[in-house]
């Protein structure tokens, strides 16, 4: 089946079986390997992306199911040299270690700041609750997105 | 995943005609909980139908009802300020599932039509009577931590892991359903079936057949209600227990009282015996131990979930001291 999607302002076309998750179809297909294969089951939250502006797990949805969406990932955060707010927020904190969830955690990042549930460390917890980390930088991503929160509303 | 079709459906009529006309055909609206359970194995299809396009995610406040679009998201329901206002035991038992991704992606039907996190069920080389029926249950003699001390039998003894189904089984929701026979209603207290023999058998709905919407009553009592889920994690887990309780009292007096359980039953599980203990006689801690000892009455426990008895009768002490301003 063919499926058109906007991914990272870019108009894009891929062939592909329906079972081909979204995941797949953007770090096989599209080369976009920014995006982590975690657990492949929605558990861990590293392949979180967006898709229409809301953050989703692309593993639990299929690529042919998402037809017409504009999806950003990780590498359309940035505007050239110019990173995105939580990106410096998170280099800033030293809020990753091995750095395999740390793409997920961004985009989730990003998400819950412009959800409006970063208002406290103890609703960052909650919001961010999706992403694992094993390396457990939690603390300071918790640091980093409350920095991007304050960040993003000035 | 075994490769599959998919279609995406324009009307719901149409869906339905697809899903009579094309073997091993199931519907697709979020997909959070299908994806595994085809990875897993613990389903096979042929044919997916996408119900995303049908008009049925909008979520209308009629007189006396609130119409829930089988298609709305697990979030936008939580978020919709009639849903918490008048029905908050809906807006925290749906905040407390999954997580924020899911949430964005996961429908109302969907999630009711979740199926159960039993390690054997999801594993396509234990037996199981739900996945396959005859082949035998090792939970109940296994590993059982997750299972049901209510409404069990001999060949099944698997919980219902939505916490929406059972703010709804506690709100006396109602699900409407669009199949080839056409339109009907099933009462929420007989859409999920026990497993008795036939645990393949989960619910009341027939081949074809779409959830099309979820109705509320809207009730003053709906108001004064909450969600407890215990868990073995503060957030991003299945819960053990849960109650959904809804509470009104008059002088320390219950008026009227809700009381749906999960983790504890083979369903979301209502008691009307512990209600009716509980309605008309002043709300204290002994009062509600009573109908907790009601609760329990029939229940039957494992070597791995025994402790829930004790668990969901504190459990039920918590929430009413707190909807009845005991604590």
């Amino acid at each position: 089946m063919e499926v058109e999607m906007t991914v990272n302002g870019r108009a894009r076309t891929v062939v592909l079986e329906p079972r081909v998750t979204l995941l797949d179809a953007l770090r096989e297909r599209l080369g976009l390997t920014g995006t982590k294969k975690g657990c492949d089951r929605g558990e861990c939250g590293a392949c979180t992306v967006l898709v229409d502006g809301e953050r989703v797990k692309s593993c639990l949805t299929l690529a042919v199911m998402r037809q017409g969406a504009e999806i950003t990932t990780v590498e359309g955060l940035a505007r050239g040299d110019e990173l995105h707010p939580v990106q410096e927020a998170f280099i800033k904190h030293d809020a990753f270690q091995c750095g395999a969830c740390t793409p997920g955690q961004i985009m989730s990042a990003v998400a819950c700041i412009d959800e409006g549930h970063a208002g406290s460390e103890a609703e960052i917890r909650e919001w961010m609750s999706g992403n694992l980390c094993r390396c457990a930088a939690y603390q300071n991503i918790v640091a980093a997105v409350a920095d991007a929160a304050k960040e993003v509303r000035r | 995943m075994r490769a599959f079709g998919y279609t995406v459906a324009r009307d719901p009529a149409g869906a339905v005609r697809t899903a009579t006309n094309t073997p091993n055909a199931t519907y697709v609206a979020g997909g959070t909980d299908l994806l595994n359970l085809m990875r897993d194995g613990a389903e096979a299809h042929d044919h997916l139908i996408d119900v995303n396009r049908l008009n049925l995610a909008s979520i209308t406040a009629c007189s006396g009802t609130l119409r829930i679009g089988a298609a709305a998201r697990m979030r936008q329901v939580a978020e919709h300020a009639g849903v918490r206002e008048e029905f908050p035991v809906l807006s925290e038992a749906l905040l407390a599932s999954a997580s924020p991704q899911v949430r964005n992606m996961a429908s109302i039907g969907g999630n009711l039509l979740q199926r159960t996190r039993c390690g054997y069920f999801r594993d396509a080389g234990s037996a199981c009577n739900k996945r396959v029926p005859g082949s035998g249950c090792p939970a109940i003699t296994g590993q059982n931590r997750s299972h049901a001390v209510l409404g069990g039998s001999d060949h099944c003894i698997a919980t219902h892991p939505s916490d929406l189904a059972v703010a709804l089984t506690a709100l006396e929701a109602t699900v409407h359903l669009l199949g080839p026979g056409g339109e009907r209603a099933v009462p929420i207290a007989d859409f999920y079936l026990l497993p008795g023999s036939t645990p393949d058998q989960e619910t009341a709905m027939r081949p074809g057949e779409l959830i099309t919407r979820v109705d509320v009553p809207r009730t003053d009592l709906a108001g004064r209600s909450r969600y407890l889920k215990l868990r073995d994690r503060a957030t991003f887990e299945f819960a053990v227990v849960s109650v959904a309780a809804a509470l009104r009292t008059r002088g320390g007096v219950v008026r009227d009282v809700r009381l749906a359980f999960g983790g504890v039953g083979t369903r979301p599980w209502r008691d009307t015996r512990a209600e009716a203990a509980l309605r008309g006689r002043p709300l204290t801690p002994q009062a509600i131990q009573e109908a907790g000892r009601l609760l329990v009455a029939d229940a039957k426990p494992y070597e791995g979930n025994a402790f829930k008895v004790e668990l969901v009768q504190r459990a039920l002490v918590s929430i009413l001291g707190e909807l009845g301003g005991l604590r």
